[in-house]
C-alpha cells in the first residue's frame, strides 16, 4: 500500500441523490492497518469497535485529534440533559450536510432524525427538495439557522436567533442547534474530502 | 495578543480559545451554557490543543508554522475578525512568521469567496451545481510560502468553500507536494476543526447579542456563586 498514491475506486457507483438508505464509505488514503493500532490509536478511536471502520482508522493517523473530535461530537448529540430534543439536533446535522453536499453524512443523520422524530416524510423532503423545503415553522427555523451558520463567511444573524426563540427554543436548545450545525461543518469536510460514498449492496 | 500565542504557553495554562474569542468570562451566561455541555467544551479545546500543541511524539510532519499559516488563512476566509486576528498573531510570533503572515493576508484577499459551492456526481443533483472560484496561491506569495504550503492552502480553500468538489486528484496534488497521508489527515482536521470552532464563536456571539429578556442575566448571579 503506497504512501505516495491515492486509492481510487473506479468500479464504485457513487450515490447521485440524497437518501436515507445505508451507505458505505471508501477512503482515498490508506487507513492504518488494524494490526498496527497502538493504545494511543485506540484511545483516539474511543470505541474499540470503530477499529473496523476505514474512516476512523484513517483519521486515527492523528489519534489525539480524532479522540477529541469524537468526544465533542458525542456530547453535542447524545447528552440528554435538557436542551434541544435529539431529533432536532439530528435535524441541524442533516440540514448542514444537505447544504454542504455531504450525501454520506446526510444519509446517517437523516435516518437518526427520522427515527427520533417519526417524521420520515418531512426528513425525506429536506433531502429531496433541499434546505428550502417547508417543514413547518419550528423545523424551518432550525434548518434556516443551521444553513446560515454553514455559509462561508457565516450568515447567521439576530433574526435567526429570534425565530428560534419564537418557536419555543430556550438558550440551551438554541446552543444545541448551533453546535449541531457547527459540528457538521467539521464532520462534512472530513467525510467529503478524504473519500467517497458507496451504495450498499442492493437490498433483497 | 502575545498571551494568545499557543507556542509560548505550556499546555496547562492554554486559555480556552472559544471563550477567548467570544469574550466569555467565568460565570457569564454563555459560560453556564457551555458548561452545560462540559465534554463538548473540554474536547473542543482538546482538539485545538491536539492540532496546535500536539503531544510528542506528534504524528506526521506538519510544522507549527504550517499549521498556523493554514489556520490564519482559513480564519481569514471566514471573515470572523477575532479568530482571524488570533491565528494571524500566533503566526507572526513564529520564526519568519511575519513574512508568512503577510503572504497569508494577501492570499486571504485573493481567496475571498462565498460558500458552499461546487459540483455533485452527475445525476439529479446536477441542477444544484454551483460555480465558484478555483483557487491557487499567487506567484508572488508562492515564493514566500513554498510549493508544499501553497498546495496545502489550495486544498484548504477547496475544503473551506467547496468541500463537495473534493477528489482523489486533489489529495494526489498534496502527496505530490510532499504531504504524507498522515500529514493530509492533519491538514484536513485543521481546516475542518476551524470550520467548527469559528462557527461556535459566531453562534455564541449571536446568541449573546440577542438575549431572551430585555436584561441579560445579572452579573450578581456570577458573584453569588462560591
Amino acid at each position: 500500500m503506497s504512501e505516495h498514491a491515492v486509492i481510487t475506486h473506479p468500479g464504485n457507483h457513487e450515490p447521485t441523490a440524497f437518501t436515507q438508505a445505508q451507505l458505505e464509505w471508501l477512503p482515498w488514503l490508506p487507513p492504518l492497518p488494524e494490526d498496527e493500532l497502538t493504545e494511543r490509536h485506540y484511545a483516539g478511536l474511543v470505541d474499540a469497535a470503530r477499529a473496523k471502520s476505514p474512516y476512523f482508522r484513517l483519521l486515527a493517523r492523528d489519534p489525539d485529534t480524532l479522540g477529541a473530535r469524537t468526544r465533542t461530537d458525542k456530547d453535542i448529540f447524545y447528552n440528554p440533559d435538557a436542551g434541544l430534543p435529539r431529533a432536532e439536533r439530528e435535524l441541524s446535522a442533516t440540514a448542514t450536510s444537505r447544504a454542504n453536499g455531504c450525501i454520506y453524512c446526510a444519509s446517517v443523520h437523516a435516518r437518526f432524525a427520522s427515527h427520533f422524530s417519526h417524521r420520515e416524510a418531512d426528513v425525506q423532503r429536506l433531502l429531496d427538495e433541499g434546505v428550502g423545503a417547508d417543514l413547518g415553522p419550528r423545523w424551518n427555523a432550525i434548518v434556516e439557522a443551521s444553513v446560515a451558520l454553514t455559509a462561508t463567511p457565516t450568515a447567521l444573524d439576530g433574526a435567526h436567533i429570534e425565530r428560534l426563540r419564537a418557536e419555543g427554543l430556550d438558550d440551551f436548545a438554541i446552543s444545541d442547534a448551533l453546535h449541531g450545525a457547527a459540528f457538521f461543518n467539521w464532520a462534512n469536510r472530513l467525510m467529503l474530502s478524504l473519500g467517497e460514498p458507496q451504495q450498499a449492496a442492493a437490498a433483497t | 495578543m502575545s498571551q494568545a500565542n499557543p507556542s509560548s504557553l505550556p499546555g496547562h495554562t492554554l486559555p480556552d480559545v472559544i471563550d477567548l474569542l467570544v469574550g466569555i468570562e467565568p460565570g457569564d451566561h454563555l459560560d453556564t451554557l457551555r458548561r452545560h455541555r462540559l465534554q463538548a467544551r473540554t474536547h473542543a479545546q482538546e482538539s485545538y490543543r491536539a492540532l496546535f500543541v500536539p503531544t510528542a511524539p506528534a504524528p506526521g510532519a506538519v510544522t507549527l508554522a504550517e499549521r498556523l499559516a493554514v489556520a490564519a488563512f482559513v480564519a481569514g476566509l471566514h471573515q470572523q475578525p477575532d479568530a482571524a486576528a488570533f491565528y494571524a498573531a500566533a503566526l507572526v510570533a513564529q520564526d519568519a512568521g511575519a513574512g508568512l503572515a503577510q503572504a497569508i493576508a494577501a492570499e486571504v484577499s485573493r481567496g475571498a469567496a462565498q460558500g458552499p459551492y461546487g459540483h455533485y456526481p452527475a445525476g439529479p443533483l446536477s441542477r444544484e451545481n454551483t460555480a465558484g472560484p478555483v483557487y491557487a496561491v499567487g506567484e508572488a506569495q508562492r515564493t514566500v510560502l513554498g510549493a508544499r504550503l501553497s498546495a496545502g492552502l489550495a486544498h484548504a480553500h477547496l475544503q473551506t468553500f467547496r468541500p463537495r468538489d473534493a477528489s482523489p486528484e486533489a489529495l494526489q496534488a498534496l502527496l505530490d507536494a510532499g504531504w504524507s497521508a498522515t500529514d493530509i489527515v492533519i491538514l484536513s482536521q485543521l481546516v475542518a476543526f476551524l470550520s467548527f470552532q469559528i462557527r461556535v464563536v459566531v453562534g455564541l456571539r449571536a446568541l449573546a447579542a440577542h438575549p431572551a429578556s430585555p436584561t441579560p442575566l445579572s452579573p450578581r448571579t456570577a458573584e453569588a456563586q462560591p
